[in-house]
């Protein structure tokens, strides 16, 4: 990632620096040139339809990376997205497509609606962690399920975690309109609204919450998890090779549990921060589609936690920009999908160049010669 | 704390951005005069609660000094926070029509602060003294029109049963199953309504199944409170049944069974806060019309409609838009035998009571969780 | 209109809700069935059917003709099966990830270019009457069948026929077995899933269409309510049988219609869980017809969800 800093140390042979460099610069290079591809797909779909993607883009540029506002913009869309690209991203290492995360995200901002409104007179130190905790625990016990499933059924993991998503949707819509409805809560059933000190609050200098630094730090954790402790490197045997990991007598299943409901767990705290930093109370508001969202950062990301950060806010400012493009081009509000959708295929189609873009063979080939 | 980020010094900036941006050949903001904004929860033309508010909106363009720039599909999310300043600070709104109800708590009241030379009037939200003073909410008394139609439906049906499709059991939806099913009993006592509840907005094959169960049960005049009523009208017409309209006028859809509908007519609402915005008036926060006041209207009759049916419809409306006109009598019962009015006690349709109705009356098969 | 069938009102409802709600279900696990043989797995069949209820109901709508629309939505869903297919074949491409990606952009080309089809109303697929015998409306009503729904119960026969008795399912079951053993024979793996993928898009297609233009006939962004994906998984519990996906089909739409069945008799608490209902059959079913070892009797070998 840094790779910057690196060249320019004092090279005993700047060669020897290049080579392993090169070996990851593919992981940076394709999805770079896949993501022009699928912007340059889309600005052609643009002049087809007799629409200027010069302007496009720079609405784009402008609404979500032009002015401080629209920094502000972008950012508070993406600590959710963060969170729920997690979701995806860590059951990834074992080669798990998990795409329900939406359910864990609705059924943590329940879980923190409805411990919020039982430990409102608490004080915030303890009620606080108590609701995070609580809306990461149910978070992670339903994708875990999944997992588990997997692992003990071998129920696909897709599918399962999907139809789960539609469950928890049900689940939230049941509890905030019935057992947990606050009776106050007139035209909107919701939980009971949070105490103030309960609230998260705005990180200071500029409006955007608390949740957006924490997610940051899930991001970094999760790359330490992934990449520089050894239960890491079990998950990426065992997602490479199942049954040579458990010839090597590799704990699989923990592996696979524990891992889904990591992911769980992140997408359960992004609905935590919606109910205690945005919307103030549990409701059907909570489905608002970042879990869904968070398939196409990891995916774009390629399932590294840290490409999670830039990607995300690449996605984030698209749809920040989403009303701007939609007032000043008359483009309906599915532009933003349709983009999102020509750069998901692209990246995906890119994968078949994987190991085809070697440098690493290209530079010693230079050095032989 | 938030209002800092966004100093007078950004702004600017922002501003200069936007100059830039017009030079680069964007597409630039309005200038001078007065822009308005107008955001949707759904699409612009669902025959429904948002089209209804969109003829709103097209009567404000036809004014002069001007602009109305409009969004459609604002999730109740941080979407609609950064819809609201994306319109202020972008195209430099002064006034904003953000029109579903989940808008109100906690969006409108999180953005409003930090703006205070923008207008932001919300539909269907109780505004009460100490909320921002840029606040307002509007609504009608839109029970009535379903009273109307209630009228015609007891006229029409020979089954004694009609039918009601509900989104959600909250007081506006409650209040317009029972006007719909006092107004038949209104002309007979012995009618019954059935209510089936979708649980969401917009569901299109939900929305059937329900008018299918209704029809399958015997009722034969059917009507709905759901954003879009085009599914539910087709349905029920198509299995043979009258319908009454809701929100816009849905008579195309089914020339020879529509009976009439009640409609909002937002224009009146909306020309007239522009104007008043225009001259630099003063607005109240607390506005609220019905019939008389033009902030609601009935669909013309249908064809199939008795001339009994028409007689009485007229007598009623005349009544209602006179004044003082009660739905809400004594002695009247819920539907589990609670007296929610004693004899001699009328709830007029200003009364604020009605805006927290929490029961289905005497004669709706339902429950309300 | 009369006749109060009091209690009976919730089977026949659910009779009836089987015929009406299952044929998105049918066309799109039928048309999975023969992907999924062939050893691929699709699950952009949701965008598929979103963008075939779009196309259906726009050329519906243009041209006057619900079978028009038809022929379009079934026409586009080859294409996005074509897309699916082609990308499928390149190396390193993984199959899952291409439907995720196919699902976001079929939904949102979708919505993009059917905003203008929301509000005309296009003509409607016919239907036939089929409970001409009985005076009772509501019987009536339930039997009133449209022909898709023909079509594809005599479809499930045909491609079942077709996968045991003839060349072609041959082909495709020694494709979706092993790739080796196909090449082995002389047949060409890729060509087969493409093809087969481009037939499972076109019934996606079709199945869309039925959404937009018989029930519940209307194009609009809530039209499905993730059919799609629900009928990816009656494939995994139908053993990849055609017959099987057609009784998978007709239980879901049943259960589809208990939520509002059982509130048109009274039953009102909880209607989102028996809306879920739908959802909750399936998982259940998916678990109890899982094993352990992940090897599923009747599985593609091929079959990258089932490795």
């Amino acid at each position: 990632m840094s790779a910057g800093v690196e060249i320019t140390a004092p090279a005993r042979s700047a060669r020897a620096w290049l080579v392993p460099l090169a070996g990851r610069a593919e992981g940076v290079l394709l999805p770079l040139a896949a993501l022009v591809t699928g912007f340059a797909a889309f600005a052609l779909f643009l002049v087809l339809l007799g629409k200027n993607p010069w302007t496009f883009y720079t609405l784009v540029y402008q609404a979500g990376f032009g002015t401080g506002f629209s920094w502000t913009n972008t950012l508070a869309r993406a600590a959710p997205l963060l969170l729920a690209a997690l979701c995806v991203a860590i059951p990834a290492r074992l080669g798990l497509v998990v795409i329900g995360g939406e359910g864990a995200i609705v059924l943590g901002g329940v879980m923190a609606g409805g411990l919020g409104a039982v430990l409102g007179g608490w004080p915030a130190l303890i009620a606080m962690p108590l609701m995070a905790l609580g809306a990461a625990l149910i978070g992670g016990l339903w994708i875990g399920a999944v997992g588990a499933l997997r692992q003990w059924r071998g129920v696909n993991e897709t599918i399962a975690s999907l139809l789960m998503a539609y469950i928890a949707i049900a689940l939230m819509n049941h509890l905030v309109e019935g057992p947990l409805r606050d009776a106050a809560s007139l035209n909107k059933p919701s939980t009971a609204p949070l105490a103030e000190a309960l609230r998260v609050g705005d990180m200071p200098g500029f409006s955007v919450h608390w949740g957006l630094a924490v997610a940051f730090l899930a991001c970094i954790g999760a790359w330490v998890l992934i990449e520089r402790t050894t239960l890491g490197f079990s998950a990426r045997i065992a997602g490479g090779n199942v049954r040579a990991a458990q010839v090597q007598g590799l704990p699989v299943t923990k592996l696979v549990v524990g891992f889904t409901a990591l992911g769980g767990a992140c997408a359960g705290l992004a609905g935590y921060f919606e109910v205690s930093a945005v919307h103030g109370s549990a409701n059907a508001s909570l489905a608002a589609g970042y879990g869904y969202t968070g398939i196409l950062i990891a995916f774009l990301a390629r399932h590294n936690p840290l490409a999670i950060i830039p990607v995300a806010l690449l996605l984030a400012g698209i749809e920040a920009s989403s009303g701007l493009v939609q007032r000043r081009m008359e483009l309906p509000d599915a532009t933003m999908t349709v983009l999102q959708g020509f750069i998901f295929v692209a990246i995906l189609a890119s994968e078949t160049f994987t190991g085809r873009l070697d440098l690493t063979r290209w530079l010693s080939r230079g050095e032989r010669a | 704390m938030a209002a800092d980020f966004l100093t007078r010094r950004r702004f600017l900036t922002t501003s200069a951005g936007l100059a830039g941006a017009a030079a680069m050949g964007l597409p630039a903001r309005a200038q001078g005069g007065l822009t308005v904004g107008f955001i949707y929860v759904g699409p612009r033309d669902d025959y429904g609660y948002n089209q209804a508010h969109a003829q709103g909106a097209a009567a404000v363009k036809a004014m002069e000094g001007v602009t109305v720039i409009e969004e459609e599909n604002v999730a109740e999310t941080q979407d609609v926070q950064q819809t609201m300043e994306s319109m202020i600070n972008f195209d430099g709104a002064s006034l904003l029509f953000p029109t579903s109800f989940g808008y109100f708590d906690p969006h409108i009241l999180e953005v409003a602060p930090k703006y205070p030379d923008v207008r932001f009037k919300h539909c269907g939200g109780l505004w009460t003294p100490g909320m921002p003073e840029n606040v307002g909410s509007y609504f009608g008394y839109i029970g009535m029109g379903q009273y109307l139609n209630g009228i015609v439906a007891g006229h029409m049906t020979s089954s004694k049963k009609i039918g009601f499709v509900a989104a959600k059991p909250i007081p506006q939806v409650l209040l317009n199953i029972n006007s719909f099913l006092l107004g038949a009993r209104a002309v007979d006592p012995e009618i019954t309504c059935q209510v089936i509840f979708t649980g969401e907005w917009s569901m299109a094959v939900k929305e059937a199944e329900a008018t299918n169960a209704l029809a399958d049960a015997g009722a034969d005049v059917i009507t709905c409170h759901v954003d879009g009523p085009k599914v539910v009208i087709e349905t029920a017409a198509a299995r043979g049944a009258y319908v009454c309209g809701y929100h816009a006028d849905q008579s195309a859809l089914a020339p020879e069974l529509y009976l009439t509908g009640a409609e909002w007519n937002w224009a009146t609402v909306y020309t007239d806060m522009v104007a008043k915005t225009l001259a630099g008036e003063p607005i109240p926060n607390f506005v609220r019309g019905g019939l008389a006041e033009g902030f609601i209207k009935m669909s013309p009759l249908g064809p199939a409609v008795t001339d009994a049916a028409r007689a009485q419809f007229e007598a009623v409306q005349a009544e209602i838009m006179a004044g003082d006109y009660a739905v809400i009598n004594g002695p009247l019962a819920d539907n589990s035998g609670n007296v929610i009015a004693a004899d001699g006690v009328s709830y007029l349709e200003t009364d604020v009571e009605l805006e927290s109705m929490d029961y289905l009356v005497d004669g709706v098969i339902g429950s309300t969780s | 209109m009369n006749g109060d069938i009091g209690l009976w009102a919730v089977p026949l409802a659910m009779i009836g809700g089987a015929i009406r709600v299952s044929t998105p279900f049918l066309f799109v696990s039928l048309g999975e069935v023969i992907t999924e043989r062939s050893g691929r797995i699709n699950l952009g069949l949701e965008g598929t059917l979103v963008f075939g209820a779009m196309a259906g109901y726009a050329l519906a709508y243009l041209t006057g003709s619900a079978w028009a629309g038809v022929g379009a939505a079934a026409l586009a869903g080859l294409l996005f099966g074509l897309v699916h297919g082609l990308l499928c074949s390149l190396p390193k491409v993984n199959d899952i990830a291409i439907g995720i990606a196919l699902m976001l952009l079929g939904t949102g080309l979708a919505f993009f270019f059917g905003k203008p089809f929301i509000q005309p109303v296009a003509p409607d697929l016919p239907a036939i009457n089929l409970g001409w015998w009985s005076d009772l409306p509501q019987v009536q009503a339930a039997l009133r069948v449209n022909v898709l729904f023909l079509v594809g119960a005599a479809l499930a026969v045909a491609l079942a026929w077709m996968l045991r008795k003839t060349r072609i399912g041959l082909t495709l079951r020694v494709v979706g077995d092993s790739s080796d053993a196909a090449r082995a024979l002389g047949i060409r793996p890729a060509r087969v899933r493409i093809l087969a993928t481009a037939f499972g898009g076109a019934l996606a297609g079709i199945g869309g269409a039925y959404l937009s233009l018989f029930y519940p006939g209307s194009w609009n962004e809530g039209i499905s309510s993730g059919q799609g994906l629900i009928a990816v998984a009656l494939v995994i519990f139908a053993r990849w049988s055609p017959i099987n996906a057609f009784f998978a089909a007709l239980l879901f739409g049943a259960a589809g219609a208990l939520g509002p069945a059982l509130q048109s008799v009274g039953v009102t608490q909880g209607y989102y869980l028996f809306y879920a209902a739908p959802f909750v059959l399936t998982l259940i079913v998916l678990v109890l017809s899982s094993s352990k070892s992940g090897a599923l009797t009747g599985a593609p070998r091929e079959l990258s969800i089932t490795k």
